[in-house]
């Protein structure tokens, strides 16, 4: 039953063919199992999800079941659980048992999901290969030598080995869908102000935003109209009503007009992605698609620009973490100085502190005029670009990655090349646009991705669009061999 | 050389919400330590701040009584610093776009001179919390009770020239806000602060000299002594050679001084940005038109009017304007009396104020209403009983005998003015005092005083005095 998917698994309770119970078992048995060879889990939490699990059979057989009632998913261990670590992948917050859900977490125990466990991530979501978690890297099912991307990367790996049917994933410059496309599932950053980042440990605020992790299009629908939604208690959250996504999935693609933005084919791109990619877009076309290439004329902006916003952001969002009132604390603080130097130098890792060191210095006196103010301005640049894209094209498509993924350890060395990794995903979070990433081949074991970018709050169009090609592909029904 | 003082104050008046400005937590203050902190104050991982609109409609309605502009959109920034008793490691305020934008105030120095002092702006920001340093053995406790709750800072344009000004001018704002009833004034408990900025300079230079701020002055006497302290240190500085540096200093009130704190190079860089987490702060028409329909009569205002309206003195008029329930119960008062101003302020300014300072009560606990205040003084006015008699009569109602007339019976305080019974009684007196008299016929007048008195006391103070002074004299002259 682990090789069904969420659609498949709900329409399985509903019949009852097993049990929330039986399911949930067999899948914590599987990350007994297989998760220490991937290590995509930091928490497991056995005992409530079957706690949940029964309370879904019962709320089943009172026939007041819905689409996700009893079905298991994983959380990404950014978004607060109340009584259970809630760590960000980072020995600062080890220790941390949140007081409170998260609104994501809140939604899905409403929606009747089971939780098995908190997902295993970059830290402080910092990161494209899940090799900077305190909890070591996460591999990749396809491949145990290549990472699965990041930042939720643990959360990708699960769903590729069929350890969860579904996850959450936060997406900051590609965090949901560079991994999606790494292990070979379909990955949706809906637009900011989607879904609520109440409880979701904030990395770069303007930025984040939480968004579903599956195998399918159909999956993602399904846990994204439990995920999303207007929060009071998130002032950036958007008061609009959410759609019946999985309502929403097929409509047939005839006229739908696909944009290619050249900057996205061009250098720094792998020729065999590129192959790959453009055979996806062919498939389009055969099912009814129009492509015009476009042009997004500020793209090589955006990386500049978002390694100014989001360190600056983070400066100022984990300062909060001083060893005061929670989280590490250093042993023996000689004073105040002392205390805040040695909690946060032991509680983060490098690439946190580089990020932390580079947006402090962005937001000095002096100096934020010409980083922080100017990368505003570029990011207004590159909304204007999507706009004017938008004004000829219904959505645009491009590779997710610019390569397939890369071996462990292969650079973490190099920040520079391991920021260009997210190069094409980045820009949607400027724009505060919708993103999914589907898969649409494979270079040898290791997964492609397509990149598909929507107009704001057009996630119906983008689940319909993935949802239309793979219902004539079966890249997404692959297993990695040996899960 | 003669040096001229410029002043520029920062207030602090925290906001009279019932929630703080970013959380549902409660406000109150005294409750036990940490007690009123929820998990945004408390600066949890993955909380987010949501504006309380009653702190900006409170801040809406300070820019336009002090004539400001009321921005239509202001920015919340972050204030980035490391602080234990701030938990999210920034302060949420508003740095470029504040909320009320260029008004002024209006202040009264002696001899009936005003002076307009601007206010460069108001802007809305959260309070820290408070860290305890005694009762931890070495350690220092932290209280986030206070974390959180709504601050409006006004800033003064440097127009102040002397502590006396700058005194006035925060009394002055001091009676605004708790006019508009968006702050409770209460300097003890911190609910209205001060930070001054001082300088000076040769008299007639247009530069600024090099000012020091001193932080955290929280009542009007230590305004004025850290002010004149900073004053007579600069210039005996810069007179012996030196040179003042900008720092920022603390007034020690046990020593009368202000010491130094930090020095420039030593202060915070904020690095100041706008808060992602909140949108900016947009109001429109609708809004404003809420805070305007909200003001109260304003204290200049209701001054002029009970000038005009009562023709009462500038000075009678301004202290009975002090507060809005200080005018409340004159008004009251004279209502119920149906005129009689005059009489009403004399009241109320004088035995009424002093009982209540005396017993350091709320006039909403005042033991004598307005109504009841005016049936005392109605037996004044119908001659019932003289104005010394009334002093006895109020403290009677005072200590709870509520009712003049009661009290004036009871007590058989009933004013003489029979003319025939007045008479006997200075008969009386004249024949027990054959000296006395003897000595005022050949032209000793001081003598007029004892009779009367001798008169006032036979007749146990009820004799009508004016009456009693018409009939002696005319029995005295024989």
């Amino acid at each position: 039953m682990h090789d069904k998917t969420i659609a498949q698994l709900s329409a399985s309770l509903a019949a009852g063919e097993f049990s929330s119970e039986e399911l949930t078992r067999a899948l914590l048995e599987r990350i007994e199992r297989f998760n220490p060879q991937l290590n995509a889990f930091i928490t497991l939490t056995a005992e409530s999800a079957l706690d949940q699990a029964r309370a879904a059979d019962e709320r089943r057989q009172r026939g007041e079941a819905g689409p996700l009632t009893g079905v298991p998913i994983a959380q990404k261990d950014i978004f607060c659980t109340d009584g259970v670590r809630t760590s960000c992948g980072s020995r600062m917050l080890d220790n941390f048992i949140a007081p409170y859900n998260a609104t994501v977490v809140e939604k899905l125990n409403a929606a009747g999901a089971v939780m098995l466990g908190k997902t295993n991530m970059d830290e402080f979501a910092m990161g494209s290969s899940n090799e900077t978690s305190f909890y070591g890297p996460v591999r990749n099912p396809w491949d145990l030598d290549a990472v699965p991307g990041g930042s939720s990367g643990g959360s990708a790996a699960a769903v590729a080995a069929r350890l969860t049917p579904g996850a959450t994933g936060t997406d900051t410059g590609g965090s949901i869908r560079q991994p999606a496309a790494l292990c070979g599932i379909t990955g949706l950053k809906p637009t900011y102000g989607r879904v609520s980042r109440w409880g979701m440990i904030a990395y770069a605020s303007s930025l984040d935003q939480g968004g579903p992790m599956a195998r399918t299009a159909e999956d993602c629908a399904l846990l994204l109209g439990a995920m999303a939604g207007f929060d009071p208690r998130d002032s950036t959250s958007v008061d609009r009503p959410v759609p019946d996504y999985a309502a929403a999935l097929d409509p047939p693609l005839a006229g739908l007009k696909i944009g290619l933005p050249k900057e996205y084919f061009g250098e720094g791109l792998d020729n065999a992605v590129a192959q790959v990619v453009e055979a996806a877009i062919a498939e389009y076309r055969k099912l009814g698609a129009e492509t015009i290439e476009i042009s997004l004329p500020n793209s090589q902006l955006a990386i500049p620009a978002y390694y100014v916003v989001a360190p600056a952001e983070c400066s100022s969002n984990l300062a909060r973490f001083d060893g005061v009132r929670y989280g590490h604390r250093c042993k023996n603080p000689k004073d105040l100085l002392d205390l805040y130097t040695r909690s946060r130098g032991e509680g983060f890792g490098p690439e946190v502190t580089r990020r932390i060191l580079v947006g402090t210095f962005a937001l000095s006196a002096g100096y934020y005029d010409a980083y922080y103010l100017k990368a505003q301005q570029i990011r207004r640049l590159i909304s204007d670009d999507f706009r004017r894209a938008f004004e000829q094209v219904d959505v645009i498509m491009g590779p997710t990655s610019p390569t397939v993924a890369f071996n462990l350890g292969e650079k973490a060395d190099d920040p520079i090349t391991m920021y260009l990794s997210d190069i094409y995903t980045i820009a949607v979070n400027l724009a505060g646009l919708p993103g999914l990433s589907l898969p649409v081949g494979f270079i040898g074991a290791r997964p492609v991705g397509l990149q598909v970018i929507g107009r704001y709050f057009a996630e119906d169009r983008l689940l319909n669009i993935a949802h239309r090609y793979q219902q004539v592909t079966d890249w997404h029904a692959r297993t990695p061999a040996g899960f | 050389m003669e040096w001229e003082t410029v002043i520029g104050l920062e207030i602090h008046a925290q906001l009279a919400t019932k929630s703080k400005i970013f959380s549902s937590a409660a406000t109150a203050y005294g409750a036990e330590p940490n007690t009123q902190a929820c998990a945004i104050d408390l600066g949890m991982p993955g909380v987010l701040p949501v504006l309380n609109w009653e702190a900006v409609r409170m801040a809406a309605m300070f820019g336009l009584a002090i004539g400001a502009e009321v921005a239509r959109r202001s920015i919340f920034a972050r204030k980035n610093y490391f602080y234990p008793d701030l938990p999210k490691g920034y302060q949420i305020s508003q740095y470029e776009l504040p909320v009320v934008q260029k008004g002024q105030l209006v202040i009264d120095l002696e001899e009936g001179v005003s002076k307009v002092i601007g206010v460069t702006r108001a802007h809305l920001e959260e309070d820290a919390g408070k860290s305890l340093h005694e009762d931890f053995h070495g350690q220092s406790g932290i209280d986030l009770n206070r974390a959180g709750t709504p601050l409006l800072e006004i800033v003064s344009e440097p127009d102040l020239r002397s502590a006396k000004e700058a005194v006035a001018y925060m009394k002055k704002l001091h009676q605004l806000v708790v006019y508009l009833g968006i702050c409770d004034g209460n300097m003890q408990e911190g609910s209205f602060r001060c930070d001054a900025n001082v300088s000076v300079r040769p008299k007639g230079d247009p530069k600024f000299g090099t000012r020091a701020e001193i932080k955290n002055l929280n009542s009007f006497r230590f305004v004025e002594r850290a002010i004149e302290f900073e004053i007579e240190r600069q210039i005996d500085l810069i007179e012996s050679g030196g040179k003042v540096v900008q720092e920022t200093r603390l007034y020690d009130p046990d020593q009368g001084e202000t010491r130094s704190m930090r020095s420039k190079e030593e202060a915070n860089d904020y690095r100041y940005f706008p808060d992602p987490d909140l949108l900016p702060l947009a109001l429109d028409e609708a809004f404003i038109d809420v805070a305007r329909a909200d003001l109260p009569e304003l204290p200049d205002v209701k001054k002029q009017r009970f000038m005009e309206q009562y023709g009462l003195s500038a000075y009678d008029a301004a202290v009975l304007t002090v507060s809005r329930e200080l005018a409340g119960y004159y008004e009251a008062t004279v209502a119920a009396l149906g005129g009689e101003p005059k009489l009403c302020a004399n009241w109320v300014m004088g035995d009424f104020s002093a009982f209540l300072n005396k017993e350091n009560r709320e006039i909403a606990d005042s033991p004598v209403n307005a109504a009841q205040l005016a049936g005392l003084l109605r037996r004044i006015q119908d001659r019932t009983i003289s104005g010394k008699i009334a002093k006895e009569v109020f403290e009677a109602m005072w200590a709870g005998e509520s009712d003049a007339d009661a009290v004036i019976e009871k007590r058989g305080l009933r004013q003489i003015t029979d003319t025939s019974a007045i008479e006997k009684v200075i008969d009386d007196v004249i024949a027990a005092n054959p000296d006395q008299l003897a000595q005022y016929r050949a032209g000793k007048d001081k003598l007029f005083g004892f009779f009367v008195g001798q008169v006032m006391k036979l007749s146990k103070g009820k004799a009508n005095p004016q009456q009693v002074n018409e009939l002696l004299m005319e029995k005295l002259k024989g």
